[in-house]
C-alpha cells in the first residue's frame, strides 16, 4: 500500500485534473453534444420516415380494396345493362313479329276481300255478257225458227219449260 | 486470473529453459548475466514511473539519453519554472534562484548547495519536498491525448453539419464506437430518462482510457494510467458525480434502507457509505492494477529474450510478447470499457426511481 502511494504525484493529480475537466467540457460543447444531437435527428427522422411508408403502405391498400370493390360494382353493373339489352333485344324482336304478322293477316284479308268483290263484279259482268250472248242466240235461233209457226210455239214451250227448270 | 493461470505452462517451461541455458555457461557469462537481469529489472522499474524528461530510449546502461527536457514548475515561495536539463536525468543539482533541488528516486527535493539529503530512520528522505506542478511526461502525453480527443471529435460533430447528419471520415468509425457507449453503455444502466446528462462524461473516459491505454503500448514508452493519481483523479470524479447526481431514494439506501428491520438499518448505514467510497477506490485500483501488471509481465518477457540469449528461449518469449501485447491491446479497451460501465452503473444507482417500493 505505501509503495501504492508513494509514487502518487500531486502534480500529475493536478495536471490530469484540470486537463480532463476541460476537455470534458470542452467535448461536451463542441463534439458530444452536436454528435449526438445529429445522430438523435437522423434517427428520429428515419422512424418518421418508416412510420410514414407504413401509413402510406396501408393507404396503398385501402385504395387497393376499393379500387376491386368498384370494379366489381362496375363488372356487375355491366352484367345487368348486358342483360338488359338482350331482353329489350328479344321484346324488340318479339314484337315485331307480331305486328308483322297482324300486318300481313291484314294485308291478307284485304286481298281475299278485294278478290271475293272482284270476283263477284266478275260474276256479274259474265252474267250479263251470258245473257247478252243467250239474247243473240236466241235471236238469231227464233229468227231462224220462226219462220215456222209451230216450231215457234213449240220452242217457247221448251224454252219456258227449261227456264222454269232451270 | 485466468490469463496467468493459462499462461503457467508456458512460463514454466522459459524458466525451464532459462536453468538449462546458464547450466552450460561459465562463471563469467553467468555474472555479466545476472548484470543484464538487474538492468532490465531497472528498466522496467524505470519505465513504470513518470519523469521529468521526455526520455525515448537510453542506451550504454542509462549512460546516454535520447529525448528532450521538460518544464519543471515548482511552487516554493513562489513559483519556480526551470527546464529538467538541470537535473542531468538527476546527476547534478539544479539551481534556481539562490534555491537547490536534486531529483532523488524520481522525486524532487530541496537540498543544500552540496545536494544532501538526510534520512530518516527507515532510509526515507527527510528533506523538504516543494510543491510539484512539472510537465512531466504523462502530463505531456495527457497533452497529446488531448489534443488528438478534440480534434478527433470536434472534426466529426463538423463533419455531421457539412454532410446533412451524417458522418464522414473519420466519424464513419468513430459513430458506432459513440453509439455502442450510449445504447450498451448508458442507457441500460442509468436509463432512457437521466442518460442524457452523463454522455458528456461516459464518452469522454472512455476514449481517454483507451487511448492513453493505446499509447501505452507504443514504443515511445509512456504509459499514464498506472499512475495512481491519473486514475485517482478519474475516480474522483466519478465519485462526486454519483454523489451530487444522488436522489433522495439513492440516499434513502444508504442511510436508511427500506424494508428491512431497525437494528439492521443501524448496521447497514455504515457499510453502505462505506460502499460508497469503496466503490470508486475499485475504480481507480482496478484500472491501474491492470495496466501496470500488463506492462510488467510485456516488459519482463520482452527482457527475457536478452537474458535467455538463445534462438529457442529467445523465439518462445517473441512468440509469448507478441502474444502477450496483443492482449493487451484488447485488455487497453476493456479496462476502457468496464471502467465507464462502473461508472454508468453508479450514475445509475444515483438516479434510480424505486417505484416498486
Amino acid at each position: 500500500m505505501e509503495e501504492l502511494f508513494g509514487g502518487f504525484s500531486l502534480g500529475l493529480f493536478f495536471w490530469q485534473a484540470v486537463l480532463f475537466l476541460a476537455l470534458v467540457f470542452l467535448l461536451r460543447k463542441f463534439a458530444w453534444k452536436p454528435i449526438l444531437d445529429s445522430v438523435n435527428d437522423r434517427e428520429e427522422g428515419i422512424k418518421n420516415a418508416l412510420d410514414s411508408a407504413e401509413k402510406a403502405k396501408l393507404e396503398m391498400e385501402n385504395l387497393q380494396a376499393d379500387n376491386q370493390k368498384l370494379l366489381k360494382e362496375a363488372r356487375a353493373e355491366r352484367e345487368t345493362m348486358l342483360k338488359e339489352a338482350r331482353d329489350i333485344k328479344n321484346k324488340m324482336i318479339e314484337d315485331a313479329k307480331g305486328e308483322a304478322q297482324e300486318q300481313a293477316n291484314k294485308m291478307i284479308s284485304q286481298a281475299q276481300a278485294a278478290i271475293e268483290s272482284e270476283k263477284k263484279a266478275a260474276m256479274a259482268e259474265l252474267k250479263s255478257h251470258v245473257a247478252g250472248l243467250s239474247l243473240d242466240i236466241a235471236e238469231k235461233v227464233v229468227r231462224t225458227e220462226l219462220s215456222n209457226k209451230d216450231k215457234q210455239l213449240k220452242l217457247v214451250e221448251t224454252m219456258l219449260g227449261e227456264k222454269s227448270l232451270n | 486470473m485466468r490469463r496467468k493461470i493459462s499462461l503457467k505452462p508456458i512460463t514454466l517451461l522459459l524458466l525451464l529453459l532459462t536453468f538449462v541455458s546458464y547450466g552450460k555457461e561459465d562463471k563469467q557469462h553467468s555474472e555479466s548475466g545476472s548484470d543484464l537481469r538487474t538492468e532490465i529489472k531497472e528498466y522496467v522499474q524505470h519505465h513504470l514511473l513518470d519523469s521529468y524528461d521526455f526520455n525515448l530510449f537510453s542506451y550504454e546502461n542509462g549512460e546516454k539519453h535520447f529525448g528532450f527536457s521538460l518544464p519543471v514548475i515548482l511552487w516554493d515561495n513562489g513559483l519556480k519554472v526551470f527546464s529538467s536539463s538541470k537535473f542531468h536525468h538527476g546527476e547534478t543539482i539544479a539551481e534556481v534562484g539562490g534555491d537547490y533541488y536534486k531529483l532523488y528516486h524520481n522525486k524532487v527535493y530541496k537540498t543544500d548547495a552540496n545536494g544532501t539529503i538526510n534520512y530518516d530512520a527507515e532510509h526515507h528522505p527527510t528533506n523538504a519536498k516543494p510543491l510539484d506542478f512539472s510537465i512531466t511526461k504523462n502530463v505531456v502525453l495527457i497533452m497529446i491525448v488531448f489534443a488528438i480527443m478534440f480534434f478527433m471529435f470536434s472534426r466529426m460533430a463538423k463533419s455531421y453539419k457539412k454532410n446533412n447528419g451524417m458522418p464522414k471520415g473519420m466519424g464513419r468509425f468513430l459513430e458506432p464506437i459513440v453509439l455502442y457507449v450510449r445504447d450498451e453503455i448508458a442507457i441500460p444502466n442509468i436509463g432512457e430518462k437521466h442518460y442524457k446528462r452523463y454522455m458528456s462524461y461516459l464518452l469522454t473516459v472512455f476514449f481517454f482510457v483507451w487511448i492513453v491505454n493505446l499509447f501505452g503500448l507504443t514504443p515511445i514508452g509512456m504509459n499514464v494510467t498506472n499512475n495512481i493519481a491519473v486514475t485517482l483523479c478519474l475516480a474522483l470524479i466519478t465519485y462526486f458525480i454519483t454523489t451530487f447526481s444522488g436522489n433522495k431514494n439513492y440516499w434513502k439506501h444508504i442511510f436508511w434502507m427500506p424494508g428491512v428491520p431497525v437494528p439492521m438499518k443501524i448496521i447497514l448505514a455504515p457499510i453502505e457509505l462505506l460502499g460508497t467510497i469503496i466503490k470508486p477506490f475499485a475504480l481507480m485500483i482496478r484500472l491501474y492494477a491492470n495496466i501496470t501488471a500488463g506492462h510488467v509481465v510485456l516488459m519482463s518477457i520482452i527482457g527475457m529474450m536478452f537474458i535467455f540469449n538463445n534462438w529457442l528461449g529467445s523465439s518462445l518469449s517473441f512468440l509469448l510478447a507478441f502474444v502477450l501485447g496483443i492482449l493487451e491491446l484488447l485488455v487497453a479497451a476493456l479496462q476502457a470499457y468496464i471502467f465507464t460501465v462502473l461508472s454508468a452503473l453508479y450514475f445509475g444507482m444515483a438516479v434510480e426511481e424505486h417505484d416498486h417500493h
